[in-house]
C-alpha cells in the first residue's frame, strides 16, 4: 500500500483528511512543527485501521529544508493533501507588516516551494495526486478578512497553474474551497450552522473529489451558488457593502 | 447555543465547551461553576444538561489496543459505534451495549449503562477494567475495581456528577459472526409473557415489546425476542443506508389511533408462536439506529422515556397495575420495552436491580406528568425505581426512595467538593 502525505496534519481537517484515507487502505505521513503532538493520533489511526502511519517534523516556513525532508521520505507518496492554513488577524495586518507576511508565507509561499518540489517528484514518475485546501475567501477580495483571502487566491491560481501543466503527465491536482468549517481555527467565531461544515464532512468530499478525479469542489454545495453570486456583483456595488 | 437531549425537553441555552486537551480542561474548570458532562446527547431528560456543558466528544482517541485479551484503551468521547466500526470485522464486540451504539464510552460509564444481556451479564462498569477521572481540583484519579474504588462506584452510574471521565480501559468479547439467530415468541398475556422470560432465562440475549393498549386478558401481551450470536464466520461490517426523519412530525401525528394501528401490525405481522430469524447485530441491537433523527416522529414539544424496575418478587402484581393504568389512560406508548434483569451491582447510583423493567416512550403533552405522578406511586409502593439516564420530571422524593445509596453518593460528592461544581438540571431538581 502506499503512502498519502499530509501536510499541516495537526489540523482539524488535516486529521478527518488522515482518517479517511487510512480507512480507505493508505499508509500515512503525517507531517507537521512538532510532530510528536500527533502521536497519540498516530496511534489512534494505527488501530483503527491497522495502516502504517509515521509522523514527521516539517515547517512549512523553513523553506530550505523542504528539499530534504521530501528525500529522506523512503517511499515516495501516492498523493499529498496540503491541510496548511493560518487565518491570522486582519486588523494587525494592516499596520503590522509581520502578521501579513505570515499570513502570506504559510498560505501560500510555504506551500509554493513544497509542491514545487513534489510535483517535479510526480511529473518525473507520471503519478500522483496533489490536493491543496484553499478556500473560497480567496474568489474575491473582502475588507474583513482580504490578505488571508490574497494569499489563498494566490494558492488558488498556483494550483491551476499547477493543474494544467501536470495534466500531461497524468497528475492531479484538486483545489478544494471549503467554506465555513467547525475546528480550531473559527472556534469562537459565530459562524451559521446551515453554512458550516464538520471536518468529517470536508474529508469524505476530499476523498470523493479526488477519487473521482475532480479539478475543484466546493465543500457544501450551496457555497459554489453563493460565491457564483459573490463574484458577480459588480465592484461599484462591491466597494460599499459589508460581508 | 442549544445542545439539548434525546427527548428535546426541557430545551435550554446553554454554552459548551469544547474539550480538546487536558490543560484547557483543568483551567475551565477552575474558571467555571455549575458544569456537567455532555456525551452525544443520547440521554433522554435533563441528565447532562445544564447552562454550561462540557462537549466530550472531540476526545475520541483509541489510546491502545491489547489483541490477545481484547482489551481496548479508549478516550471518553470516542462512540461505541467507532468501536463496533473497527472491531467487528476483527471478530470483537461489546460486552455490554445499550440499544443504540450512538453514545459515548464516557455516557455509557456515567450512565452504567445496560443491555439486552444483563440478566447474564450485568452493567457496562463490568467490562470497565479502569478509567481516569478528573476531579473538581483537576487532579486526575486512576479508578478500578482495585484503586479508588469509592470513585469507581460513584463514577459508573454517577451521571457525570463526580468528574470529567477522561479516558477507559474496556473489555471487548469475541464473536465469530455479525449474526444473531433469535427466536420471536408471542405471548397473549402478561402471565405468559412471564413465563416466556422464564423459560428462555438462559439465552444470553432477551427483550420484549409490549403493547401497552392491550386491555382485559390480553393485557401485558408481547413479543419476546431471544437470541445470541450465530457461528458463521461472516464478519463483513459495513454502514447501513439510514431513513432521515427530516423534520419534527406534527404533534398530533402520534396519537391512541396511530400507536394501536402500529401495535396491532407489529404484533400481527409475526404469525407463529414461536418463530426463528437470522438477523444482523444493527437490527437485533440497534434497531432505531437505522433511522436518523427518529426522535422527531414525537413533534417539536420532545418527548420523554419513562423507564423503571420493580424486584423480581414484585413484578408481576406491579406491571398489571401500571399497564392498566396506562391502558385506562390512553396515551399510548408507542415502544414500551420489558426486560428481564439479573443482580444489581454495588455501584452508589446503578439503575438495575435484580427484576424487570419497563420502558415507555411518551410524547410531552398536557396530562402526561399526572400519569407519570401516579405510575410513580406504584413503582415506589413495589420498591423499584426510576433510571436517571432516561428521566426529566421525577421528584426528589421518589428519586431517593428508589436509590437507598444516595446518601452515601451525596456524602462522596460532599468530600471532593463535587457538589460545588458538577451539577446537572437533574441533578438540582432531584437533589443530589
Amino acid at each position: 500500500m502506499g503512502y498519502i502525505l499530509i501536510i499541516g496534519a495537526k489540523s482539524d481537517i488535516a486529521k478527518a483528511v488522515a482518517r479517511k484515507y487510512a480507512e480507505k487502505g493508505n499508509n500515512l505521513y503525517l507531517a507537521a512543527r512538532n510532530s510528536s503532538e500527533l502521536k497519540e493520533f498516530a496511534k489512534d489511526i494505527g488501530i483503527r485501521t491497522q495502516m502504517d502511519v509515521k509522523c514527521l517534523d516539517l515547517d512549512v516556513l523553513d523553506y530550505a529544508s523542504h528539499q530534504c525532508f521530501y528525500d529522506t521520505l523512503a517511499e515516495k507518496p501516492i498523493g499529498v493533501v496540503s491541510a496548511v492554513g493560518y487565518l491570522g488577524d486582519q486588523d494587525k495586518t494592516q499596520s503590522h507588516f509581520t502578521e501579513a507576511k505570515k499570513i502570506i508565507d504559510t498560505n501560500y509561499t510555504g506551500l509554493v516551494s513544497l509542491f514545487n518540489i513534489i510535483a517535479n517528484d510526480f511529473e518525473k514518475r507520471k503519478s500522483g495526486f496533489i490536493v491543496g485546501i484553499s478556500s473560497v475567501a480567496g474568489d474575491r477580495g473582502r475588507k474583513s478578512n482580504y490578505m488571508y483571502g490574497s494569499a489563498k487566491a494566490a494558492f488558488t491560481a498556483y494550483l491551476g497553474g499547477l493543474r494544467n501543466r501536470l495534466h500531461e503527465a497524468n497528475v492531479q491536482v484538486l483545489t478544494v474551497k471549503p467554506g465555513f468549517v467547525a475546528t480550531k481555527m473559527t472556534e469562537g467565531l459565530d459562524l451559521p450552522k446551515k453554512l458550516t461544515a464538520e471536518p468529517k464532512e470536508v474529508a469524505k468530499v476530499i476523498y470523493r473529489a479526488q477519487q473521482q478525479d475532480k479539478n475543484v469542489v466546493y465543500i457544501k454545495w450551496i457555497w459554489k451558488w453563493i460565491m457564483l453570486i459573490i463574484k458577480n456583483i459588480p465592484e461599484w456595488q462591491f466597494k460599499k457593502m459589508s460581508i | 447555543m442549544g445542545l439539548s437531549s434525546w427527548g428535546n425537553y426541557p430545551k435550554i441555552i446553554n454554552e459548551a465547551f469544547f474539550f480538546n486537551q487536558i490543560g484547557r480542561l483543568k483551567s475551565f474548570i477552575e474558571d467555571t461553576d455549575e458544569i456537567i458532562p455532555y456525551g452525544n446527547g443520547r440521554s433522554y431528560g435533563d441528565s447532562a444538561l445544564n447552562k454550561k456543558i462540557i462537549c466530550i466528544k472531540p476526545q475520541n482517541y483509541f489510546l491502545d489496543f491489547d489483541e490477545d485479551n481484547g482489551i481496548l484503551h479508549l478516550q471518553a468521547g470516542a462512540l461505541l459505534s467507532d468501536i463496533l466500526d473497527v472491531f467487528v470485522p476483527r471478530g470483537w464486540f461489546l460486552k455490554i451495549t445499550p440499544g443504540t451504539k450512538l453514545i459515548t464510552v464516557g455516557g455509557a460509564i456515567a450512565s452504567d449503562v445496560h443491555g439486552k444481556n444483563h440478566h447474564i451479564e450485568g452493567c457496562f462498569s463490568e467490562c470497565v477494567i479502569m478509567l481516569n477521572l478528573m476531579l473538581p481540583s483537576g487532579e486526575i484519579v486512576k479508578c478500578s475495581k482495585s484503586e479508588n474504588l469509592e470513585l469507581f462506584r460513584a463514577t459508573c452510574g454517577g451521571m457525570g456528577l463526580t468528574g470529567v471521565i477522561l479516558d477507559a480501559k474496556i473489555s471487548l468479547k469475541k464473536i465469530n459472526s455479525k449474526y444473531i439467530d433469535q427466536t420471536t415468541i408471542k405471548t397473549k398475556d402478561l402471565k405468559e409473557t412471564f413465563e416466556a422470560f422464564e423459560e428462555y432465562k438462559d439465552k444470553p440475549y432477551s427483550v420484549a415489546w409490549i403493547d401497552c393498549l392491550a386491555k382485559g386478558d390480553k393485557l401485558g401481551k408481547c413479543l419476546l425476542m431471544v437470541g445470541d450470536f450465530s457461528t458463521d464466520g461472516i464478519l463483513e461490517y459495513k454502514a447501513k443506508r439510514k431513513l432521515n426523519i427530516p423534520f419534527n412530525f406534527p404533534s398530533f401525528a402520534l396519537n391512541t389511533l396511530s400507536v394501536t394501528i402500529f401495535n396491532k401490525f407489529y404484533y400481527g405481522k409475526i404469525r407463529n408462536k414461536i418463530s426463528k430469524q437470522k438477523i444482523d447485530l444493527d437490527t437485533f441491537f440497534y434497531p432505531l439506529d437505522s433511522i436518523n433523527n427518529w426522535n422527531r416522529i414525537y413533534g417539536k414539544n420532545g418527548f420523554t422515556q419513562y423507564q423503571f424496575i420493580l424486584p423480581e418478587h414484585k413484578s408481576f402484581v406491579g406491571l398489571q397495575e401500571i399497564l392498566k393504568t396506562i391502558s385506562l389512560s390512553g396515551k399510548g406508548s408507542f415502544l414500551a420495552v420489558l426486560k428481564l434483569y439479573g443482580k444489581g451491582n454495588e455501584n452508589f447510583l446503578s439503575f438495575p436491580i435484580k427484576g424487570y423493567s419497563l420502558a415507555l416512550d411518551f410524547k410531552i403533552e398536557k396530562g402526561l406528568f399526572e400519569l407519570l405522578d401516579k405510575i410513580d406511586k406504584i413503582v415506589i409502593k413495589n420498591n423499584g425505581r426510576i433510571y436517571l439516564a432516561k428521566d426529566v420530571r421525577v421528584s426528589k422524593k421518589v428519586f431517593e426512595q428508589g436509590y437507598p445509596k444516595i446518601d452515601k453518593f451525596r456524602a462522596l460528592r460532599e468530600k471532593y467538593k463535587m457538589n460545588k461544581k458538577f451539577n446537572s438540571v437533574q441533578s438540582m431538581r432531584v437533589g443530589i
